[in-house]
């Protein structure tokens, strides 16, 4: 197998990290920037499991027959991490539901506009 | 009971939060809110005083011995850091009573509480721990709660400032943890004691080096470094006031410490400073941040946010004790982790007051026109924590700055003395702003007279008292801060 081919889940995070970090920072709509940050979050769970995985390995089982296993830790962290990026999203999504009930827009220039007409402005001199 | 010190820490206020979203009653949630940070500081001083007796201390959870299970480890800079965050803990939650009862709607006050001690939890057990990969969760318990509390903000721009924050703060996170999934793959352990022995053996130095570029970063943003700072400035400025008082000392001081942990005693300091450039971008950030974010302060119209921009730039003098590596400078930035964090938050501490008194709406520097004779003992607070933040002799500032001198003349660095000085200037002129519209400025027809409730003022006075006193008697700020350099640069050269 060719380098490239054995390293395409490398390939795989480094596309999806990229993707996702652009969407995250190019988009103005609130919603489409969560979905960037969702899409670079499972980046790092492709990062963690796919060494973890040996082609033809097994559980870790100590017994007649099972001689190449594959490392079960990467697969109960990236559960975890997966919890983690469930609840952000959550959170990400209910805060954005708040932004549009309080300013009647999910555009965050828009937003921005509005926000400028909240804040002190600087005295006259 | 006290070989169980380093979890029982953490578990305190974790056990409080759920305890408080289920009894739904805003007195009861501050009661364990506050104990659950008393406990902790009890804590966290015994802790220190252990470690400090018998040297570090070690805890496996669940009794599986590391590397395998999960260790909390406390040394001498883990136990400086916890009693920092422990005691503003402590300072601001008698506090937040009065705070949250006017900033927060009735039916929500008890959910800030449990959040709040989710943060503390948060924030002590990314101190704690000695696992790579329980830091990251930990670090993401206190982000989620500091992203709600600063949304809990009584304007509706907290809302965006915790979006973004929210944002930034999560690809940070996920930064640390593509990080420490490349030392994962490098070393096969999570256990940062036993990665550090692992990655001596390590032959191919190209993933450690990402992973030391992607920790940077993530923590950087964490940290609020320069010129990742965005997100810092609308949140503490949006946040309630308490919130802001408890994230200024403590939220961004954390992730100070976490990227000391990596570049001391994870990866080889020697082959950090000497063959890579770390010291130098370091130095050149905390320079940018230390002109460019006070310059900002000095223009900004708005209180809240002109003294988080002081926030960005005071970071600057921590990260460029960082820098210098050497002990001067590593002691003046663990001291400043202190310092700073009382003086700024004894001022939000402060600004909380003036608002309840104010009422709501962004306070802008011309609302404190003629405080200090509405509310004297706050306007003598907020100057005294200014006059630390500048760095005046017999302030706690001070005592940083000279210590940051003495570094950087050790290095040679001449032209770092003079841009201490010149953003000491810039800071000058920034307090100037507010003490000149408290002192010197009449209060406007018909402004109300009276200091804040008692038990706020007493929060920020014990606060900027502090400041004072430590910038006499340096015994526990610079003692502990050089205790933990030592620790940090022993047997390295």
């Amino acid at each position: 197998m060719s380098a490239a081919a054995s390293h395409f889940s490398y390939w795989a995070t480094i596309a999806l990290l990229i993707g996702g970090l652009y969407i995250l920072i190019a988009r103005g709509n609130l919603f489409k920037k969560l979905i960037g940050l969702a899409i670079m979050q499972t980046s790092v769970y492709l990062l963690y499991i796919a060494p973890g995985k040996l082609i033809g390995g097994t559980a870790p089982i100590v017994a007649e027959g099972y001689a190449t296993y594959s490392n079960p830790l990467p697969h109960v962290l990236i559960l975890t991490a997966i919890v983690v990026g469930v609840a952000t999203l959550a959170l990400g999504l209910a805060i954005v539901v708040r932004i549009r009930e309080a300013y009647g827009t999910v555009e965050e220039d828009e937003v921005l506009k509005l926000d400028r007409a909240d804040a002190p402005q600087r005295p006259e001199r | 009971m006290r070989e169980h010190l380093p979890a029982l820490q953490v578990v305190l206020p974790l056990v409080a939060a759920p305890l408080i979203v289920l009894a739904r009653s805003p007195r009861f949630a501050w009661l364990a809110a506050t104990a659950a940070s008393y406990g902790a500081l009890v804590a966290a001083v015994l802790l220190a005083a252990e470690v400090a007796a018998g040297g570090t201390v070690s805890y496996a959870i669940g009794s599986w011995p590391p590397p395998w299970g999960i260790e909390y480890r406390v040394d001498p800079l883990s136990a400086f850091v916890l009693v920092l965050v422990a005691l503003t803990a402590s300072l601001v939650a008698p506090y937040a009573e009065r705070s949250i009862g006017a900033e927060i709607a009735a039916d929500r006050r008890y959910l800030a509480y449990a959040m709040y001690c989710l943060c503390l939890a948060g924030l002590l057990g990314m101190v704690a721990t000695g696992d790579a990969f329980n830091l990251f969760v930990f670090l993401e318990i206190a982000s989620l709660a500091t992203y709600v509390l600063i949304a809990l903000g009584p304007q509706r721009r907290a809302l965006l400032a915790a979006y973004q924050y929210m944002l930034m703060g999560t690809v940070g996170a996920t930064f640390y943890v593509i990080g420490v999934g490349l030392l994962y793959l490098m070393t096969g352990t999570l256990n940062l004691a036993d990665m550090a022995e692992r990655l001596h053996d390590v032959q191919e130095l190209r993933p450690v080096l990402a992973a030391l570029a992607f920790i940077t970063v993530g923590m950087g943003l964490k940290l609020a470094l320069f010129p990742l700072h965005q997100w810092l400035p609308n949140a503490y400025a949006c946040a309630p006031s308490m919130v802001s008082a408890f994230l200024a000392a403590t939220a961004t001081k954390v992730s100070v410490y976490v990227l000391l942990r990596y570049y001391y005693t994870v990866f080889d300091p020697w082959a950090l400073f000497e063959r890579l450039p770390t010291g130098e971008v370091l130095i050149a950030l905390s320079v940018a941040a230390m002109l460019v974010a006070s310059l900002v302060a000095v223009y900004e119209p708005d209180v809240k946010r002109l003294f988080a921009w002081s926030s960005v730039a005071q970071i600057g003098y921590i990260t460029l004790g960082i820098g210098l590596d050497n002990q001067a400078g590593l002691t003046a930035a663990l001291a400043h982790l202190l310092n700073h964090g009382i003086a700024k938050g004894a001022i939000f501490v402060l600004l909380g007051g003036v608002a309840l008194r104010a009422g709501a709406g962004a306070l802008g520097v011309a609302d404190l026109a003629g405080l200090a004779a509405r509310m004297p003992l706050t306007a003598l607070g907020l100057a005294i924590a200014g006059l630390s933040l500048i760095g005046v002799p017999g302030t706690a500032g001070f005592v940083t700055k000279w210590y940051l001198v003495l570094g950087a003349l050790e290095r040679g660095l001449w032209w770092l003395v003079a841009v201490v000085v010149a953003s000491s200037l810039l800071a000058a002129i920034y307090v100037w702003r507010v003490v000149e519209a408290a002192y010197l400025r009449p209060a406007p027809a018909g402004a109300g007279r009276g200091e804040a409730p008692a038990p706020m003022l007493a929060a920020a006075m014990a606060m900027a008292a502090l400041c004072v006193y430590f910038g006499f008697e340096t015994s526990f700020n610079v003692g502990a801060a050089r205790e933990a350099a030592d620790f940090l640069t022993r047997g390295l050269r």
